[in-house]
């Protein structure tokens, strides 16, 4: 299939102690290149946990997920970490940004890992910037940034190595309304205008209509997917 | 704007004050005596009991130090950091003290001590036997039971034995005594064997000199310039002259070489007064080339330069570790303070004022610090106190020694582990206390 | 190193405390600096190679005691002696107790013995011919500002004169100049003509204090040694024959083990500075686990965050470290000139740096590791919910 991600009987269990606790039971989705989907769901049904999975970021004790024909399930920690770095963008709710590096500094750090020189990394950076609309403020620390353009550097800095995949979570959960439009404004335009395919969880179902589709989640199942027609 | 400038300068003013203080503070630490800590503790206890800043003060400083064991970390820095200041120098300190003590013991204003003059130590010292004689007749000097003057004249030469600990040989001093030595130090008692006989080639030897040496046991023989002589017994004095060998001063001339000539003389004063006029006596003898002092004076300046120079380095050391510490125990208490921000706003906000929270901050950085300062203290009494050590002394030869941890140093260790609290107590309370109440509780 | 500039940016997220653990770590390495020094002094730091060729002749019994000249030629007839030489020490005093300088009475020839040392041959010419002659070191000259031809008064305070005063006029011939910066210390000493010091003095005529030997060869060195030795055995004045390196540190030992007492203290300073640097380190690590986890989702690996961590731990104390050791160097220079101690060189000297560093590098790795490992350890998905 063409799909970008595909996940085929996924599930995670965490064992706490002797107590087992399957938060995801065999998940089957695909999510095509240049979708836009949100996944939501009541608090505990295991929505962070499935992004986690197709970000890399943890590994499923059952099934299988593919992202970019690449079975990332079969991966060991290291190969996971060299595979996020090219591949996938993260954003969080909260502490993305590391507090003493410069809003340009903290958009090149996933560019650290890479062999570019000192002056290409700075393009990048400012090139990413400039996508978010905040290249004035490239020298601000994150402290003299409103919690809106905290949230754009941090989008500025998952796109900066041009990955596929751009993987948030809740990312307006912490804004005011006028910030969090802007972010979403922000992401929409980003899959619309430069193709990236976002995965985004939220339990405000005003920024899931910036989506193309939703997911459900509900204990650990997929419920139900509610197509949007396509903005 | 004006009320701009005048803020800057009451805040430098503040500064000013905030440092004025402490250096108050220290002078007053540093004056206090040892008896003075339980007088100062009781008016502070009755404040925190009785007055209402003070109940305040006192339930802060319980909440502060309940929350210790969640600081385990810090807390230890403070602890362990002045326990180490602490105990370095004491023990430093001690080493100096028993050096001092050790030679001091042997010494008293009724005992004067004749060297040659000019001649620092007895190494230098060269004496006639005419000059004995003229410097026992004196009226001053004491008479014995039988009418004789209480005056020995002494031989002080050298002998080299291999040190226990290392193996290598080290200089032990040997004293040619004649029979008044033993009524000059009274202090003096055989513990194994017996006295040397005199005219014969016997010796006994100092219980720390049996102690640093292999080779001086009682029954042993030495070969002191090439023959043998006999070790017939152990002595023990208290004082220098444990470190020394002793035998019959008209068998070790002749030994060495130095016919019936003398390093030093002894002699016993009429009284304590005496010392002046003895001193004028042979001073006006036109015969006499000599230098007199009461064996205290001797003994003191013996020990002066060394002792000097392990306090002055015990003192530096000290002062270095304890910048260390400090800035340790800023750390700590800082962070103390920040992880109790909103603990502290919570008591501001019900009433508290700034200061209970500055007297709660300083008392628990002074306990942590007099708990290092106890616990810095003890390990040096304990690994240290008695310890023996010898070194160099004024002769070339080793004078053996123990280390003296005295209350009156603990007393020193522990002034030191307050002054450190009071610093890096300070000024961590001082911010605790300016932490605006809406910042705390809204727990950034 | 691009990631340098993470580890520093880290060291300044809390500009406060960093600067405290900074100046803790300098106050330790201050200390290590002039302890280390001490240490070397007292362990003969002072060997060089010019002194493996020179043995030091003394009384068996003890050094204080002295020798008779009349072994001069017997020891010069020893194989294997290319020269030799002898010594008195005097102890004078230059007008105030306070301005100790050793000062010696020697022959003729004692500067031979010291190739190292520069005096030019009209000055050497000059001191062997002026029979109240004396050369002083040029930082002793310094000091006291001395010029050649300048009338020294010492106190004697060991030998009175036949004539029974006690002061001793030297006439300043030459001044000599040592040019390896280790030795320099060597400058501080004055000697003057031995013939003058036996004629003047009122007893112990025809003795030294001891005999410096130069051998041809410092491979027979032990052979010449027990040579001498032999020369008076079973006599009244029996010697014992060493290199001036044993002997230097046969003297030093009689003060009593130095190098323990420095160990122990340095041991006590650097056990104290561990706690303390390693509680700031894990204190600095527990306040960023969050922002360490956004790393490693952007795809740092866990040894990379693990490096990281122990880079910071490592620059903190090589940061105060080296400041600790300069200020060790500025102290010992201050002592040197206002007190007059010279003690071994601390910045200049490489073994030094050498062993300072090493120590710093270990501190901080001992230090950083423990936080590390948690860093290492830490779970992305943990760290990110707040667990």
């Amino acid at each position: 299939m063409n799909s970008l991600v595909q996940t085929e009987n996924l599930s995670k269990t965490y064992t706490r102690g002797t107590q087992h606790v399957e938060v995801l039971h065999s998940i089957n989705l695909a999510i095509e290149e240049g979708d836009f989907v949100a996944l939501m769901g009541p608090s505990g049904s295991g929505k962070t946990t499935l992004l986690n999975l197709i970000g890399g970021l943890d590994a499923p004790t059952g099934g299988s997920i593919s992202v970019g024909g690449e079975r990332i399930d079969q991966y060991s920690e290291n190969a996971l970490a060299k595979w996020r770095s090219g591949h996938v963008g993260f954003v969080f709710q909260f502490y993305n940004l590391l507090s003493t590096l410069s809003a340009r500094k903290n958009v090149e750090l996933p560019l650290l890992l890479t062999r570019l020189t000192g002056a290409e990394r700075r393009e990048r950076a400012d090139i990413a910037l400039q996508l978010v609309g905040l290249a004035e403020r490239a020298v601000h620390k994150p402290a003299e940034l409103s919690g809106g353009q905290q949230q754009r550097v941090a989008i500025a800095r998952a796109i900066v190595s041009d990955p596929t995949l751009l993987v948030c979570d809740e990312p307006t959960g912490d804004l005011d309304r006028q910030s969090a439009a802007e972010v979403l404004t922000l992401l929409q335009q980003l899959n619309r205008d430069h193709g990236k395919t976002i995965i985004m969880v939220t339990h405000d179902p005003k920024a899931a209509e910036f989506a193309h589709r939703i997911l459900n989640l509900d204990k650990g199942t997929l419920v139900d997917v509610a197509e949007r027609p396509a903005a | 704007m004006a009320s701009g400038r005048g803020n800057r300068w009451r805040r430098l003013l503040g500064w000013l004050g905030v440092w004025a203080l402490v250096f108050c503070g220290l002078l007053v630490l540093a004056m206090l005596p040892g008896w003075s800590l339980p007088v100062l503790l009781l008016p502070l206890a009755l404040w925190l009991l009785l007055t209402r800043t003070g109940r305040q003060a006192w339930s802060a400083t319980q909440v502060g130090i309940a929350t210790i064991p969640q600081r385990l970390g810090s807390s230890s820095v403070v602890v362990v950091g002045i326990a180490g200041v602490v105990g370095v120098l004491v023990a430093l300190l001690a080493m100096a003290a028993g050096f001092a003590a050790t030679l001091k013991q042997g010494g008293n204003d009724e005992t004067a001590i004749v060297l040659r003059a000019g001649a620092q130590t007895e190494l230098n010292s060269v004496i006639s036997s005419e000059t004995v004689t003229l410097v026992s007749q004196q009226p001053q000097v004491q008479r014995g039971r039988d009418g004789l003057p209480i005056a020995s004249g002494e031989l002080v030469v050298v002998a080299a034995l291999p040190k226990r600990t290392t193996g290598l040989d080290a200089n032990v001093e040997v004293r040619g005594v004649s029979e008044r030595a033993w009524e000059l130090r009274p202090g003096i008692r055989m513990i194994t064997g017996r006295r040397f006989t005199p005219g014969l080639r016997e010796l006994i030897v100092g219980k720390r000199a049996r102690e640093q040496f292999s080779g001086v046991d009682v029954g042993s023989t030495l070969k002191l310039n090439g023959q043998p002589w006999q070790v017939v017994g152990e002595f023990e004095a208290n004082d220098a002259n444990d470190s020394d060998l002793w035998a019959d001063f008209g068998v070790v001339g002749p030994t060495y070489r130095r016919g019936n000539s003398a390093t030093s003389v002894t002699v016993k004063l009429t009284d304590a007064h005496a010392f002046e006029t003895y001193a004028a006596a042979l001073a006006a003898d036109p015969r006499l080339k000599v230098d007199v002092r009461t064996t205290r004076a001797y003994y003191t300046e013996q020990s002066a330069s060394l002792t000097r120079l392990i306090t002055a380095l015990g003192n530096a050391i000290g002062v270095i570790m304890a910048i260390g510490a400090v800035f340790g125990a800023l750390n700590s208490m800082y962070a103390a303070v920040a992880t109790r921000t909103r603990e502290i706003a919570t008591l501001r906000a019900l009433g508290f004022r700034s200061t209970p929270v500055v007297v709660s901050v300083m008392l628990e950085t002074m306990l942590l610090a007099l708990l290092g300062g106890m616990l810095g203290a003890a390990v040096a009494w304990l690994l240290f106190d008695q310890y023996t050590a010898s070194t160099l002394g004024a002769n070339f030869t080793q004078i053996v020694f123990a280390f003296r941890v005295t209350p009156e140093l603990l007393w020193r260790g522990l002034k030191w582990a307050l002054a450190m609290g009071l610093i890096g107590g300070l000024f961590p309370a001082l911010r605790a206390a300016r932490m605006s109440v809406t910042d705390g509780l809204r727990e950034l | 190193m691009k990631y340098l500039q993470l580890v520093l940016a880290a060291l300044q997220r809390h500009k406060a405390r960093t600067l405290f653990t900074l100046l803790s770590v300098a106050a330790a390495f201050l200390l290590f600096g002039l302890l280390d020094s001490v240490r070397g002094a007292f362990s003969g730091a002072g060997s060089t190679v010019a002194g493996l060729n020179r043995l030091v002749t003394v009384s068996r019994i003890s050094f204080t005691l002295q020798l008779p000249k009349s072994l001069l030629e017997r020891i010069r007839a020893v194989p294997g002696v290319a020269d030799v030489t002898y010594a008195n020490w005097f102890g004078g005093i230059y007008q105030d107790q306070k301005n100790f300088f050793p000062n010696q009475a020697v022959a003729g020839n004692f500067i031979d013995a010291y190739p190292e040392w520069k005096l030019s041959a009209a000055e050497r010419e000059a001191f062997r011919n002026t029979r109240t002659g004396a050369i002083a070191g040029a930082l002793l000259a310094n000091k006291f500002h001395w010029k050649l031809g300048d009338k020294i008064p010492l106190q004697g305070t060991i030998f009175p004169q036949k004539n029974g005063s006690n002061t001793w006029t030297l006439d300043l011939v030459g001044i000599y100049r040592i040019a390896d910066p280790q030795q320099r210390g060597q400058e501080n000493a004055l000697f003057f003509n031995w013939d003058y010091f036996d004629e003047a003095r009122a007893f112990g005529n025809g003795n030294v204090g001891w005999y410096v030997v130069r051998v041809a060869d410092a491979k027979n060195a032990d052979r010449v040694a027990q040579a001498i030795d032999a020369l008076s055995a079973d006599s009244d004045h029996e010697t014992k024959t060493q290199s001036e390196h044993a002997f230097q540190l046969a003297f030093v030992s009689q003060f009593g083990d130095i190098g323990l007492i420095v160990g122990a203290i340095m041991a006590a300073v650097f056990f104290t500075l561990i706690l303390l640097t390693g509680n700031t380190m894990a204190q600095a690590v527990r306040e960023r686990i969050p922002e360490l986890a956004i790393l490693k989702t952007i795809g740092f690996t866990s040894s990379s965050v693990l490096g990281l961590l122990l880079a910071e731990a490592v620059l903190l104390l090589l940061l105060g470290g080296i400041v600790g050791v300069l200020v060790a160097g500025v102290v010992a220079n201050g002592l040197q000139l206002s007190m007059g101690i010279t003690l071994p060189p601390i910045v200049s000297s490489v073994a030094v740096w050498l062993r300072a560093l090493g120590l710093m590098i270990v501190i901080g790795i001992i230090v950083g590791a423990m936080p590390a490992y948690r860093g290492l350890r830490l779970r992305v998905v943990d760290a990110l919910a707040g667990r």
